[in-house]
Order: structure tokens, then sequence, then C-alpha cells
């Protein structure tokens, strides 16, 4: 018995060496590039930028200059304008999308991999390919369209050309994930329901909206945190000298010119703090929402 | 009766191959539209209405954009950067997620309560202050300022914590009573186990390490050490009204990726699909 518990604790000893052994750089690590980064930005949110990389606290200063910026107010009001462009429709088709993938017919493969292309190419090419597309003289949407529509120089229309090219990059994705949710909805549920005489519609707001409802409510969430930090797709289709720029900067596009270009690090702090605080009241409403809607039952 | 149900049925198939091929057609275009421009002279991408295919097919704008953007630097700087990004990612999180998952040790929640914060938060609240400790060790313009903010991985610590959970515990024991100590047991027996998670995480963190635009553009201003986004961005700034150029250089920036989904399509798609939500 003695002997017993002495090597139980020489076990348990060895097991905790090599725990913290096993941790130790993913500790470290988090420790040097996220938490020490994260607690430095909210001191920069609070400090001015000197040269030669020098800071000093200055209190509220960046946020009294960011609450009173015009531009401040507009990348916010272009960042909350693109998520409700893009998540509702991006979520409605990308839903139809996983409905579609989860029928049985042949080359349902093949089309899941086409719709999830995007996905693999980078928001760079992407976002090239769909610039020369909606050019204004020479594009062929407006060769389609017979109409010359300035999609990316008019201040009004440059966010819904934004909201296009990000739902038609999402929407594989997006689907693919409803989809491993459809899959696993017995198919018991259908054939019990068609007994009854239900129709595939009935069947669809019945059956399938309720019983995916946890897998939509990840899916949206994670559209919505990735749509407030919006940056690549509209920096690359709308430079800086573009005209429209105030009407299709995101927060995230206003942090790094803030932050990278005119070198207002402070100012650029205080945006991405904002940001954060944004996601997490956005994060709050849906997960308090969430329990009219998402059925966790079965 | 009966025939008027299969009647339906066909119906419903053909609506759904309808939906499929012009959803299809919508999601390929652009790429085609790409291919077929980057082919054409600067005048007859500008001819209304437009031809499809180029007149004559010439390969000069591909030859511009390399004499532009110097590619094979920026395919070994992306490729380097995934693969570090990758080893790192899977190694250190297949070690993190094991102790977190199956050791005890004291102070454990505490230390997993980090990996939870950082989950939480955007990773552009850290860009400054990383950016700012590179530029202090005069790191920047460097592979290894690709890989810094990827050196460890928040969710996929999380992610194979969970695949451990998922392994009994009884296989552990079996392997400890057979001698292996902790880290044989660990490297021999149930990392094997998780090859399926591992596989996911690394095709999930090549496709955002391929894609992220911000940091490569902030860290690497050296032309030379830039990845394709980057480099791409560049490009844009040099042509912005040579468009065939532009797509030639987008087509060489796409390819590789698009090469390996084609030939690992199932492996990408479920890999996303197992870590999706992220």
């Amino acid at each position: 018995m003695g002997a017993g518990k002495v090597k139980l604790g020489k076990r348990a000893r060895s097991e905790s060496m090599w725990g913290y052994l096993m941790v130790a750089p993913t500790v470290i690590g988090l420790l040097v590039l996220n938490i020490y980064p994260f607690l430095d930005t909210i001191k920069l949110s609070f400090s001015k930028t000197l040269p030669f990389g020098l800071y000093e606290l200055r209190g509220l200063d960046n946020y009294i200059e960011m609450f009173t910026s015009a531009e401040f107010w507009r990348a916010n009001l272009n960042t909350i304008w693109f998520c409700v462009l893009t998540v509702p429709i991006g979520i409605f088709l990308a839903l139809v999308v996983a409905v579609m993938l989860n029928t049985k017919i042949k080359g349902r493969t093949a089309f899941r991999a086409i719709f999830f292309l995007p996905m693999v190419v980078a928001p760079a090419a992407v976002a090239m390919v769909w610039k020369w597309m909606f050019n204004t003289e020479y594009g062929i949407i407006n060769t389609i369209l017979m109409h010359k529509i300035n999609w990316i120089t008019d201040p009004n229309i440059v966010m819904i050309t934004c909201a296009i090219v990000a739902v038609w990059s999402a929407i594989g994705y997006d689907a693919v994930l409803l989809l491993s949710g459809l899959q696993n909805i017995s198919k018991s549920y259908y054939e019990a329901a068609s007994l009854d005489g239900a129709t595939k519609l009935q069947q669809f707001f019945n059956i399938t909206l309720p019983m995916v409802s946890p897998t939509l409510f990840v899916v949206l969430i994670m559209r919505l945190m990735s749509s407030i930090k919006v940056y690549d797709l509209i920096y690359m289709l709308i430079e800086e000298s573009n005209p429209a720029i105030t009407s299709a900067q995101s927060l995230m596009y206003l942090f790094y010119r803030e932050s990278f270009v005119q070198g207002n690090r402070g100012l650029g702090s205080s945006v991405v703090i904002w940001t954060v605080a944004l996601i997490g009241l956005v994060t709050a409403v849906q997960f308090w929402g969430q329990k009219k809607w998402v059925n966790y039952e079965v | 009766m009966n025939s008027s149900l299969k009647r339906a049925g066909r119906i419903r198939t053909a609506g759904v191959y309808i939906f499929f091929i012009l959803g299809s057609v919508l999601m390929i275009f652009p790429f085609v539209w790409m291919f077929l421009t980057s082919f054409k002279t600067v005048q007859e991408s500008m001819i209304i209405p437009p031809t499809i295919l180029p007149e004559a097919w010439q390969t000069k704008n591909y030859s511009d954009a390399m004499a532009s953007l110097p590619f094979l630097s920026l395919y070994k700087n992306t490729a380097l950067m995934i693969f570090w990004r990758v080893v790192c990612a899977v190694l250190f999180s297949s070690m993190a997620g094991y102790a977190f998952a199956k050791l005890k040790f004291k102070g454990k929640n505490i230390l997993f309560s980090l990996v939870l914060i950082q989950m939480m938060l955007p990773s552009q609240i850290f860009i400054t202050p990383q950016y700012q400790m590179l530029a202090k060790l005069g790191l920047t313009n460097t592979v290894f300022a690709l890989v810094f903010p990827g050196i460890v991985s928040a969710f996929g610590t999380f992610f194979l914590r969970q695949a451990y959970l998922g392994i009994p515990d009884e296989i552990a024991e079996a392997a400890y009573l057979d001698g292996c100590n902790q880290w044989q047991t660990f490297i021999k027996v149930m990392a094997p186990l998780t090859k399926a998670s591992m596989a996911a995480l690394a095709v999930f963190t090549a496709v955002f390490a391929y894609g992220d635009l911000m940091w490569p553009l902030i860290v690497n201003t050296d032309i030379n050490m830039m990845t394709l986004s980057s480099g791409l961005a560049t490009l844009r700034g040099q042509f912005s009204t040579n468009f065939p150029v532009m797509m030639a250089g987008s087509l060489l920036a796409m390819i590789p990726m698009v090469v390996l989904y084609l030939i690992f399509q199932k492996q990408f798609i479920e890999g996303v699909a197992m870590t999706g939500g992220k």
C-alpha cells in the first residue's frame, strides 16, 4: 500500500511535468504574441504617437478625437451597412445551396466543389477579377446590363458592389458548414412527415429549419464577426485614391490607414478597441436572441 | 397518383439541376473571364462589345506581370509562410491540446483560459504591438515576420483538445501500462488517433495564411519578401488601368492553391467543415 502510494506520487509528478512542458510553447506564445499585445493595444489607445516610435500617455485624447471624427462615424455606418447587405442574404443563399446539396442527385460533390472554390482563392485575386468585371467603361457586367453604372466609384453604389463580391466569396464556405448540420438530421423525421402528408415546404419549415438552427446560429455568429472585421476585399476593390473611399471604408480599413499609412498608431488602436467592443456587443445580443429561435432539443 | 408523384419528383430534380447549373456558371464565370482577359492585349480588353476569346492568345501580360513582380520569390515566401505556420500550428496545438485534455497539472484551467481569451479577440487587436516587436528586433522583411503571428494557434489548441477529449482514457492508460512514458504515449499512441483533426487544422491554417492580406502588407514592404496576396496589392497600384496584366498576375497567384484544391478537394472541404464555425 505504501509502495503504491509512492509510485502514484511519482507518476503524478511526471504527469504534471509533462503537462507543463507540453503546454509551454503554446502558453509562452500566447503570452508574447497575444496577451501582451492585447494589453499594449489598450495602452496605445490612450497614448500619443511621437517620432522615433515613442509614445506618451495622453488619457482619452484619442477617443475624443475618434468620437468627434466624421470619418470614424462614417466607417461605423459603412461597416454596419456592409453587414446588413451581406449577412442575411449570404446566409439565406448558403442555406438554399446547402439544402440543394443535401438532395440525392448525381454530381453533387462536383457542385459542392465549385461553390467552395472562391474559398481557396486569395481574396486579393478575387477582388481583382471583380474589379475588372465591375469596370464602368469596359467591364462585362455593364456590357451585359447595357448601362454605365459606376460600381466602384459611385459613393451610393460602392458598398453594394463590395457586398456582392463578399456574398459570392463566402457562399460555398457557409453552405459546407450548413450542409454538415443538415446531414445530422435523421431521415426518419422526413419519412414520418411524408406519411402524414406534409409537403416538402412544410417539411423544410417544421423539420429542417428547427433542426439546423444550432448550425445556423454558429454560421451567423461567425459571418457577423468576419463582416464587422471586413478589410481585404474592400481594400483591394477601393484604392485610397478612389473618390468613393469614405463611403466604402470599413472600421478595419480605417484602422489600417490610421496605424500604418498615417502612422497614428494611438488613434488606430482606439479604432480597434472600439471594433472589439462592437463585436462583443453584437455577439452578446446574438447569444441573448438565440433563445427565441435556436432549437437545442432532440 | 403514383405516376404524378413520380413526375413531381422528376420536376423537382430538374429544378435542382437548373439551380446548380446556373449557380455553377455564376461561380466559375469570373475565373473564366480572368483567364480569357489575361491573354488579351489592353486594346482588345477595351473593345465594346468585348470579344469572348482573345483574337490572338498572347502571353505578354504574363511576362509583364512577372517583370514587375518577382513571382518566384512570392511563391517561395508564401510557401514557406504556409509551411511553417502549418508545422507550428499542428505540432504545438497537438502538444498543448493533449496536455489540456488528458494530463493533470496545477493551474491547467487558468492556462487554458488564455486560449479562450485569444479566441474571443479578433486578430487585428494584436497587430500593432506584434509589428512593433518585430520592428524593434529588426526582423521585418523576413520569412520569420510572415510566420510570427501564427507560431501558436489558440484555435488549433482548442480544436485538438476537443479531438483528444473524444479519445477514451483507457487507451492512454494501456500504453502507460505497456511501459510508454508520457511523451511516448502522446507521440506513438494518442497523436496518430487525431490524424483527421490534424489534417483539418493544417488545411484550415494553410487556406487562411494564404489569403491573409493585412499582416504581410504591414510587415514585409520589400517587394522580394512579399506574399502572393500582398504582391497582388502592389501590382494593383502599378497597373491600375491595365486589366489584362492584373488578370495574368491574379491567375499566377491563385494557380498553386487551386491545383492543390483540385487534387485534395475532399480533404479541403472536410477540413473546413470540421474546423467550421471559427
